[in-house]
């Protein structure tokens, strides 16, 4: 089957992985062959986590510069940095929701126009699906749904080749068990959010 | 139950690498499990502590690498399966006992792991330990997938036994930290208790025994190098003239490759699993059916050297390559595209590669450095250490570590460091080479590890320096494991001893020892005053738990601070401390409620003291909405 490959970019603690997981299990339950890696280094500590996601025959974990098909950015500026990523034809879905990095609250640092962000990214890539996450996460809930929030999003474009339904079956069996009916609320609200925002 | 004790075979389930390895050890009825934590290995031993808390195996975490090495050795030569799991490092502190093991053998199964770090993703080298399989004479097995990895286990466990010699277990982090699908195998029951049979003049490696040991090596490699020619791991794909040698993940760039560039009919890959000692006949056969090889490998030519040397010895002149200035380098870890690139160049093929979004007017973004995090008692710690010694021009050797992030500014309290337990050691050649003062940092877990010898080393040629012995009750940069200082109650675990950093440090003979609780700043300063004014070895131990941990384990009492109206914008607390709670609004600092700890060190050096606690929880809400 065709390659579809997927980069995940967060804030430590954003719950990247666990988006991952979801998706990963989704395609078990789907039956659809789903490599991923995971660079978390210090994810606790505050850095980045970068997660990325191939369905499909390739034997590869990891995805080249240029090479996403989707890049599902958790925080605006990580979207921004993980442009490399991307090329012409790449959709681009971002939470708006800003979490400036400490390195700015030290002086080290001036955190991007989010207006600029959303353009330049619109300006270079096919399709950019930009709204406030955080927002709707906490509509559903818990803002720790924001996870949930995006991977809706993400399904409703209809690139991943798993289903709407896998994902919230996912959701149900590998989320904590407290979480899923906020998790699946998240889950519509993202996927509706990317109906709208496009 | 644990769900690696899952026992439907052929049921599929998504696996972390590290969980499949943990896994196919599961399967193969490994019984003694032994680590020293490192990333990317960590989640191995961490399948295994909780898989032990529910089954026969004996896992345990060991105080370093050589003795987790030592425990599982013994293990095996008492006829019961095991298996060490360690970072790529970790091997060079368990070498010492590996180059012997090699020469004594096993009689149960006994597997070595080794996750190695190319690009250093969290390590400070990335040497290639493919090169102790090669100085050892032991075989080495190499995966290139999650599936493979698990599966690959269990024939490591066939190969040792068969050769009564551990098998090293080599991975990369995108072996252990990538996820898969995997098919789970039967669980053999494992084999608990053996024996041991005392064969002093094979086992006991004085130089008599030893030399005779040795010839034993020689013919082992030999019967090992048959089985490598016989190994399902070592495999070739494709009927080409134009060859491709490749390993681990590089194979997955390089088959991914081969079909990309719609090249599948001109090429003949030899994907290399078992990889020493290589296969020679293999090898070579595939040599004769080329016109010119390709040697895709991440870090060192360790493959390419030994394809020359048999390609030398049939008398072919093929092309031959690998690591040159126009295709791949020694450095870091490979990718896809570069891969690709590198085919299509090595063999003429046509290639456009993908165009990456321009990114010339893409504004900086602001770096996103790993940071201590809010409340951690490092940070109150190098803050009150620099306070004390204002003025001193020290020198800082530091250690392995959460607190080796003391190296960003505004901390800035890390100036040398080689490896774990090194910053005692180098103190005492700072502290002699040079007159300035100097103040080393070591962590709880890494003191355990390898600091003590640098300390009774200390005190034994009377250097002069201040360590301080940072015991966050926890080893918290690998996932909060537990060492020998931890009460093992807090697992609720029981059956453990515990050691008292203090009481060590007392044995040891420092003869300037003291305690801190690092929160309470200003009497850590003055009791950090004295240490650094001692003229000898001084230890200052510095208590106070892990932040994350103490949450972890529902122990954290703090309550959120804010910034009052008194604030006159000093900004001493940003500057001086860099605590990820802060962040400025309006020009003026605030305390994000939702990451504050309460460890209150910002109020303590706040000259308005206008950092407070915020009285109730629907306030601090309210602060952070």
């Amino acid at each position: 089957m065709e390659t579809k490959r997927l980069i995940i970019v967060a804030v430590g603690g954003q719950g990247n992985l666990l988006a991952s997981k979801v998706l990963g299990e989704a395609a078990l339950l789907a039956d659809i062959p789903v490599r991923m890696s995971e660079i978390h280094g210090m994810a606790q500590r505050g850095g980045v986590v970068e997660s990325a996601v191939v369905f499909g025959d390739a034997a590869s974990t990891i995805i080249s510069d240029g090479e996403a098909d989707v890049l599902l950015g958790f925080e605006p500026s990580e979207t921004l940095r993980a442009l490399n990523k991307c090329n012409a034809d790449t959709v681009v879905i971002t939470n708006t929701a800003p979490l400036p990095p400490f390195t700015v609250a030290i002086g080290k640092g001036t955190y991007p126009d989010l207006k600029v962000v959303q353009e330049l990214i619109r300006s270079k890539t096919a399709k950019l699906i930009a709204f406030d996450a955080r927002a709707l996460a906490k509509q559903a809930g818990n803002v720790m749904s924001l996870n949930m929030v995006l991977l809706g999003s993400l399904i409703q474009t209809g690139i991943m080749p798993v289903s709407a339904d896998n994902v919230k079956e996912a959701i149900r069996t590998s989320t904590k068990k407290a979480f899923v009916d906020i998790n699946i609320k998240a889950f519509e609200l993202g996927f509706e959010a990317a109906a709208t925002a496009a | 139950m644990h769900k690696l004790l899952n026992e439907n075979p052929g049921q599929k389930m998504l696996l972390l690498g590290n969980e499949a390895i943990a896994r196919g050890a599961i399967e193969a009825g490994v019984a003694v499990a032994s680590t020293y934590p490192g990333t990317p290995s960590s989640e191995i031993s961490l399948q295994f502590f909780q898989v032990s808390q529910e089954s026969d195996l004996y896992f345990e975490y060991s105080t370093n690498e050589k003795v987790a090495m030592e425990v599982a050795a013994a293990a095996a030569n008492s006829g019961v399966r095991s298996m060490c799991v360690m970072k790529h490092v970790g091997v060079n502190v368990a070498a010492d006992a590996l180059m012997t093991l090699a020469y004594v053998g096993v009689k149960g199964g006994m597997i070595v792991l080794t996750a190695d770090d190319p690009y250093m993703f969290s390590s400070q080298n990335e040497q290639d330990n493919r090169f102790y399989a090669k100085l050892s004479g032991l075989p080495m097995v190499e995966p290139s997938s999650v599936e493979e990895a698990k599966e690959m286990v269990a024939y490591a466990f066939e190969i040792s036994e068969k050769l009564q010699e551990p098998v090293l277990f080599r991975t990369t982090t995108r072996i252990n930290h990538s996820s898969a699908i995997v098919t789970l195998g039967k669980i053999r029951t494992p084999k608990t208790k053996g024996d041991f049979v005392k064969d002093p003049f094979n086992l006991v490696t004085v130089p008599a025994v030893s030399r005779k040991l040795h010839v034993k090596l020689l013919e082992n490699i030999e019967k090992a190098a048959e089985l490598s020619e016989a190994s399902p791991y070592n495999f070739i794909t494709g009927s080409g003239k134009w060859g491709i040698v490749c390993n681990g993940v590089s194979y997955n760039y390089a088959s991914d490759a081969v079909k990309e560039l719609d090249i599948t009919d001109k090429v003949r890959l030899l994907r290399v699993g078992y990889s020493y000692p290589m296969p020679e006949k293999i090898i070579k056969g595939f040599l004769k059916a080329c016109e010119k090889v390709l040697i895709i490998e991440e870090g060192e030519p360790y493959m390419e050297e030994q394809v020359k040397a048999f390609a030398q010895e049939e008398a072919l002149t093929l092309k031959i390559r690998g690591k040159t200035k126009d295709l791949f380098t020694r450095l870091y870890e490979f990718n896809p595209a570069q891969v690709r690139e590198n085919i299509a160049r090595f063999f003429n093929v046509p290639y456009t590669p993908v165009k990456t979004a321009d990114l010339s007017s893409v504004p900086e973004v602001p770096q996103r450095p790993p940071n201590l995090c809010a409340g951690c008692s490092h940070r109150a710690t190098y803050y009150a250490v620099k306070k004390a010694a204002e003025g001193l021009g020290t020198i800082y050797p530091t250690d392995i570590g959460c607190y080796t992030l003391g190296v960003l500014p505004p901390l800035s309290t890390a100036d040398f460091l080689l490896c774990m337990g090194s910053s005692v050691g180098t103190s005492c050649g700072f502290s002699t080479a040079t007159d300035k003062k100097v103040i080393s940092f070591i962590g709880d877990s890494t003191f355990f590890h390898s600091g003590i010898p640098g300390l009774v080393n200390a005190v034994f040629n009377n250097h002069n320096f201040t360590l301080v012995i940072l015991d966050n009750s926890t080893t918290a940069m690998t996932g909060h494991q537990p060492h020998p200082g931890v009460d093992m109650s807090d697992f609720n675990l029981t059956g453990y001893g515990r050691v008292s950093i203090e009481k060590i440090v007392r044995a040891i003979g420092v003869p300037h020892v003291a305690l801190i609780k690092p929160y309470r700043i200003n009497k850590s300063i003055e009791t950090l005053k004295e240490a650094i004014d001692y003229k000898g070895v001084s230890v200052i131990i510095s208590q106070e738990a892990c932040t994350l941990y103490a949450q972890s384990l529902k122990k954290a009492r703090g309550k959120p601070f804010y910034i009052n109206e008194k604030c006159k914008n000093h900004r001493e607390c940003v500057n001086e401390l860099a605590c990820p709670a802060f962040y400025i609004e309006g020009e003026k600092v605030q305390i994000n409620a939702d990451l504050c700890t309460g460890c209150a060190v910002c109020a303590q050096i706040c000259p308005e003291k206008a950092i407070v606690p915020v009285r109730s929880k629907e306030k601090a809400k309210a602060k952070t909405s």
